[in-house]
């Protein structure tokens, strides 16, 4: 540890610049002693971890037994690229993220308008597009397990008395995913609407007022009022929901377990099967450096757009 | 009148789409209180999401199944920790990174920004790794410590504690206080929304665990809800009405926990929204 010192004052060597000097080194002391925890814990649990993912990526590597332990270097990113399994659960997750994220911004917005408003009763209307987001997604995931039963669930009880067929939502490769985007929809976008909500109360009343002075629209003021004024926001509504749509995990672990036919298996569940049921630990490493990487380039991405405006 | 046209417009859509939002949780609670064999009957009419024919048999059912007061016990009890524990970590180092001068205070900042990238998804293997190395694997510990110090967390604390004006502490300082003592006596009061933001953040957030513990307990010892009623579910007989009461009953705590403190929640969600 190194004490922050000044050697202009030093020079002086007088009593309240000695003092001072105490003082600042006391400060340094606080400051180090502050920080010790947090820093510690961050070290050994996320920064090491994340250093041995990028180290056991270049190794061959069994968590039941550790000491068997041998370097192959690239091997592991080499069968990764020839790994169909792999493209698949890539492809699944850019797709999941594809969709999802346009759909539920855009319906977390289209909410957020909707309740923006002096309405008497918004809050119970808020509060009801918000109780899906404090519901836990096991509770979510298992609950929607039900309602997509493909005999007797909700909604093809709903689809039934419409006259449409009955359909086999999470049982067929084809509707699988999009089941779990729907459902995901549905949950989560109650928190976009939330931060679209706080974004479209920072704008000011008189611009609306001014532009319908002129004759605008409600549309027109969407368009050029709301929107541009919520720029920021909006990139970084669609910055979270990236990160979190990549992760997507909990949903086809409960739900479908990857398949039918490998149709919903992610990244993260790839990594999660690659190193806990098969055990292939320094093979999963190398697909959570992977992984980091495409999160990394994400966030990079849009934080430039964030820079630009 | 336009304006009482859109406000009628406003209202049917806000209902409609509401009710979207809200039946299928009224299903799981009001399912979790009917007869196994209504639960099936209603589906098609309206039946399916008002009360009939009241019963609390599925939760003594339930509740005979599987210990899910030890579950809720042990979530409560972990996430409790994690929240407190997180609290006093978490603040005195955003505190230092927001007031305090020392060398590599904006090394220490910059890291800590840059590892909120990190995803959990990306380090659960050799974290999987640390945790067994130390030992912890079905222990208490292994549920809390990896997760008191929190990036984001900090990084809330000191975006709060930037605002404290500068010459309170200095005051505090003339006065003969500590830093540790100005911190506890006079910022620390100061503090109680950003406080009460982050403990519940964290709390909602590790409430919903479900991966981690999977991997580092086994048995029903250390078992948090989550994956409580994930076994239930799976565990033959199926009972619908007994699997809505455990979902309902695992989400009770949390919705409580929302409905006293959602003012703190909403704003921790629209703070990080906005500031990002």
């Amino acid at each position: 540890m190194e004490i922050v010192s000044h050697p202009a004052r030093a020079e002086h060597g007088s009593k309240p610049a000695a003092s001072l000097r105490s003082g600042k080194r006391k400060e340094s002391l606080t400051g180090y002693a502050f920080v010790f925890p947090a820093v510690v814990l961050l070290i050994v649990f996320l920064l090491v971890p994340f250093l041995l993912a990028i180290a056991l990526g270049f190794t061959k590597f069994n968590l039941l037994r550790p000491e068997d332990i041998s370097f192959i270097g690239l091997r592991n990113y080499l069968d990764i690229f020839q790994d169909k399994l792999f493209y698949k659960s890539l492809f699944n997750t850019m797709y999941f993220t594809v969709i999802v994220v346009p759909v539920q911004c855009g319906v977390a917005l289209i909410l957020a308008l909707l309740v923006n408003n002096a309405l008497p009763f918004r809050n119970m209307f808020r509060i009801a597009y918000f109780s899906p987001v404090v519901t836990s997604m096991t509770v979510i995931a298992i609950l929607w397990i039900y309602l997509y039963n493909p005999n007797e669930g909700l909604i093809n009880s709903l689809l039934d008395a419409l006259g449409i067929p009955k359909q086999p939502f999470l049982r067929d490769k084809s509707q699988a995913m999009n089941s779990i985007i729907f459902m995901s929809v549905w949950q989560a976008a109650g928190y976009q609407m939330m931060i679209f909500l706080a974004g479209l109360q920072g704008i000011s009343r008189d611009m609306y007022e001014a532009s319908a002075i002129d004759g605008a629209g409600k549309l027109q003021q969407l368009r050029y009022i709301t929107l541009p004024s919520l720029y920021n926001v909006i990139v970084f509504v669609l910055m979270i929901t990236t990160i979190q749509a990549v992760k997507l995990f909990t949903q086809p672990f409960i739900m479908t377990n990857g398949g039918p036919e490998n149709s919903t298996r992610t990244l993260a569940l790839f990594i999660y099967q690659q190193g806990f049921q098969f055990r292939n630990a320094g093979y999963a490493s190398a697909a959570s450096v992977i992984f980091f990487l495409i999160v990394l380039l994400i966030s990079l991405l849009m934080r430039k757009f964030l820079k630009d405006k | 009148m336009p304006a009482k046209r859109s406000i009628a417009v406003l209202y049917s859509l806000n209902i409609v789409i509401s009710l979207l939002f809200i039946v299928p949780l009224l299903w799981m609670i009001v399912s979790s209180f009917k007869p196994e064999n209504r639960i099936f009957a209603d589906l098609s009419s309206i039946k399916a999401i008002l009360p009939v024919d009241f019963t609390l048999d599925n939760y003594i059912k339930a509740f005979q199944r599987i210990p899910m007061m030890k579950y809720l016990f042990n979530s409560l009890f972990y996430v409790t920790v994690i929240g407190l524990c997180g609290l006093g970590v978490n603040s005195i180092c955003g505190y230092a990174l927001a007031k305090l001068n020392f060398k590599g205070r904006t090394l220490i900042l910059t890291a800590i920004i840059a590892l909120m990238i990190v995803p959990f998804e990306s380090i659960l293997m050799p974290l999987y790794v640390v945790v067994n190395s130390l030992h912890w694997v079905n222990t208490w510990w292994a549920l809390i410590v990896p997760f008191v110090a929190n990036c984001f967390s900090i990084f809330m604390f000191r975006q709060f504690f930037m605002d404290i004006p500068n010459e309170l502490l200095e005051a505090a300082a003339i006065d003969g206080s500590s830093p540790f003592r100005t911190f506890a006596t006079v910022v620390v009061p100061l503090s109680g929304p950003v406080f009460t933001t982050v403990f519940i953040l964290d709390f909602i957030s590790h409430w919903g665990d479900f991966l981690w513990p999977i991997l580092v307990t086994t048995g029903e010892k250390l078992r948090n809800v989550q994956l409580g009623i994930q076994t239930f579910f799976t565990l033959p007989p199926v009972y619908y009405g007994q699997i809505m009461a455990a979902l309902t009953f695992t989400t009770l705590p949390i919705v409580i926990l929302f409905l006293l403190l959602q003012k703190y929640y909403i704003q921790g969600i629209t703070n990080t929204g906005l500031k990002g």
